[in-house]
């Protein structure tokens, strides 16, 4: 971003108490407070939006429902022996899988949003102009949360049980919300770049079909080829899905979930300010 | 290209403008050599221009002179390519935020959320506008009542009628209570009756004291909003002044008198002539016989004369010069230069 064509021709009269150049974001800082400020006021309208349209959240809400019962009772007995053992390997993985599904929603919803004739208003006002992001963020967890709250209450009543502590179990869920979060910024890219919804939506489904199979979520990997093995170890997919195993059904989890954790912060540190740039820039 | 008398606004908001620059008491937005090119098309071509604090500027324009463009950039959702804007003393590229707690802006396709309701629509923007809850909310009550939408309150804005819809855009342009305030075409598209409501709101803003900058195809609504006219044409202004000014341009007025009988066209005309009116002329499809007078009087003695045959009339109308005669003679004078 330049500013410098605005600048007075050299030669004009005018221009010898030329000031020095300001940065363009000179004026846009926003004080932390008022920006809580806006992205509550966003966030806001989102959940009126769900509140007014309970439809939209129906695809999110059954979609982990859907895969539980035919992952459990399609495979369930390939897999694992029987579908009560499959059951508790599966079930963290299809939590991770919901918070995969919600941050490409979020894409998709950001790239409707854009034609939205409210954007205008918004971009007119001196608002953060990250609130709108990390509202629409921010609405998508409290439907994450929801969504893995039902995911979580089915998969018992089917047989699901815990075998740690609340506090792990807690853990669980917001590591899941974190990672969601962090993809969220992530999609919001693939979002504010895409020409219209359908193709954020393919896209999205081409970059995360791959990461979710190509990982532990729905089966062992020891019976994978090598060169899908080498991929399965560096997804970060597989550390956030044995963490939430290790987390509800027990076992060593704290090497997965620090390198979960560090996946989530450098995805939020890289994607976060390219995201609000290109949502500034696209005009 | 003109010398350029206006620089950028100094580092400090604070900081007096440079003799000819910046804003002052008098003008509220300042445009200089304005450029905005999309790929070939150059929207805006070296606009310049001031509008008079407190005042409406009425900019007028066919379809795709860049009216719109002109108040997106004013409005901050736009960079220029080239040149300054500078509102109420702060530039619009180097002070954003500070141009934006300044103005308003109503566009010409209403930028409400239309799946809040109204009154959730203008809270939302005052909370966004840093007023409290309590506020926030009093404010939109308070534009609610005031644009006649107490009743629609509840109602979600996509159910509004375009012209309910256009007036709760107009609320939450006022949200902020803003000093310069963008109206993009805001009774395209509405009946005369909704266009009518837009134009009594418009009026009373301006004696409000705000200063506002109207975009409109329609020479009848800058007539009756706009003190001061600009004429914008492929991204260049042809022509500026008062209506009255802009009206002399484009040359004099034509009335047309109907006989009720068709074959009767003659005697009117002839009637017409021996009052000295100038260019008299008979439309043989309808009969209607055109002519144009030197002044008022001229036109009461022509009445007079018609009146004298005893040839009964149908309709005496004053041809108003559409958009498009307007455009003919300014571009044509524009090509002569």
């Amino acid at each position: 971003m330049s500013g410098t064509t605005t600048l007075a021709p050299a030669d004009s009269p005018a221009a010898a108490p030329i000031a020095p150049r300001i940065p363009d974001d000179a004026s846009q800082h926003v004080p932390f407070r008022a920006m809580l400020r806006h992205v509550g006021a966003v966030t806001r309208r989102y959940l009126i939006l769900i509140k007014n349209d309970p439809e939209q959240l129906m695809d999110v809400v059954l979609m982990p429902v859907i895969f539980l019962v035919l992952f459990v009772y399609v495979f369930g007995g390939a897999i694992s022996g029987s579908t009560h053992q499959y059951m508790q390997f599966v079930v963290p993985g299809i939590l991770v899988q919901t918070a995969i599904m919600a941050g490409s929603t979020t894409g998709v919803g950001i790239n409707t949003d854009l034609t939205n004739g409210v954007m205008d208003r918004f971009r007119s006002l001196p608002m953060a102009r990250s609130a709108v992001l990390t509202g629409r963020l921010v609405s998508d967890m409290c439907r994450l949360l929801l969504c893995a709250a039902i995911t979580l209450g089915l998969a018992t009543a089917l047989g699901f049980r815990f075998h740690t502590n609340v506090g792990a179990g807690l853990l669980a869920v917001a590591l899941v919300m974190g990672f969601s979060f962090a993809l969220g910024w992530l999609f919001m890219i693939v979002g504010i770049k895409g020409k219209n919804p359908q193709s954020v939506q393919g896209l999205s489904i081409l970059i995360t079909m791959p990461l979710q199979f190509g990982s532990s979520m729905f089966a062992p990997t020891n019976s994978m080829p090598g060169w899908l093995q080498a991929f399965v170890k560096v997804n970060p997919m597989t550390h956030i899905v044995n963490a939430c195993r290790a987390l509800t059904t027990g076992g060593a989890y704290a090497h997965d979930v620090w390198i979960s954790l560090a996946w989530i912060v450098g995805i939020i540190v890289v994607a976060a300010p390219i995201a609000v740039r290109m949502y500034r820039k696209k005009i | 290209m003109t010398t350029t008398t206006t620089t950028r606004t100094g580092p400090r908001d604070d900081v007096p403008a440079p003799p000819g620059g910046g804003t002052d008491a008098d003008t509220s937005i300042v445009v200089t050599d304005l450029v905005k090119t999309f790929g070939d098309n150059r929207a805006l071509d070296g606009i310049s221009l001031t509008a008079p604090r407190g005042r409406v500027l009425g900019v007028l324009g066919p379809n795709g002179a860049g009216k719109t463009t002109l108040v997106r950039i004013l409005a901050t959702l736009l960079r220029p390519d080239g040149g300054t804007a500078v509102v109420d003393g702060h530039d619009v590229v180097g002070r954003p935020q500070l141009v934006r707690r300044t103005i308003g802006l109503t566009g010409q396709y209403a930028s409400v959320d239309e799946k809040l309701s109204g009154r959730e629509n203008l809270y939302m923007i005052g909370r966004l506008l840093d007023l409290p809850k309590k506020d926030a909310r009093a404010r939109a009550d308070q534009l609610l009542e005031r644009f006649n939408l107490t009743d629609a309150a509840g109602r979600r804005a996509g159910q509004y009628s375009g012209g309910m819809r256009r007036r709760l855009d107009l609320a939450a342009s006022l949200v902020g209570r803003p000093r310069v305030l963008y109206l993009d075409e805001p009774t395209t598209g509405l009946d005369p009756r909704a266009r009518n409501a837009v134009w009594d709101e418009v009026r009373e803003l301006a004696r409000s004291g705000a200063t506002i900058v109207l975009t409109t195809q329609y020479m009848e609504e800058a007539e009756a909003l706009a003190e001061n006219l600009v004429v914008i044409d492929h991204g260049k202004i042809i022509a500026r002044g008062t209506p009255d000014e802009l009206k002399e341009l484009i040359g004099a007025r034509v009335q047309t008198f109907r006989p009720a009988r068709p074959q009767d066209a003659e005697a009117v005309a002839a009637a017409l002539r021996t009052a000295g009116l100038a260019e008299v002329r008979i439309d043989d499809a309808t009969g209607a016989v055109s002519a144009i007078p030197a002044d008022d009087a001229q036109l009461t003695a022509a009445l007079a004369a018609v009146a004298g045959t005893g040839v009964p009339l149908a309709s005496v109308t004053e041809l108003r010069p559409s958009l498009d005669e307007v455009f003919l003679t300014l571009t044509g004078k524009g090509a002569d230069r």
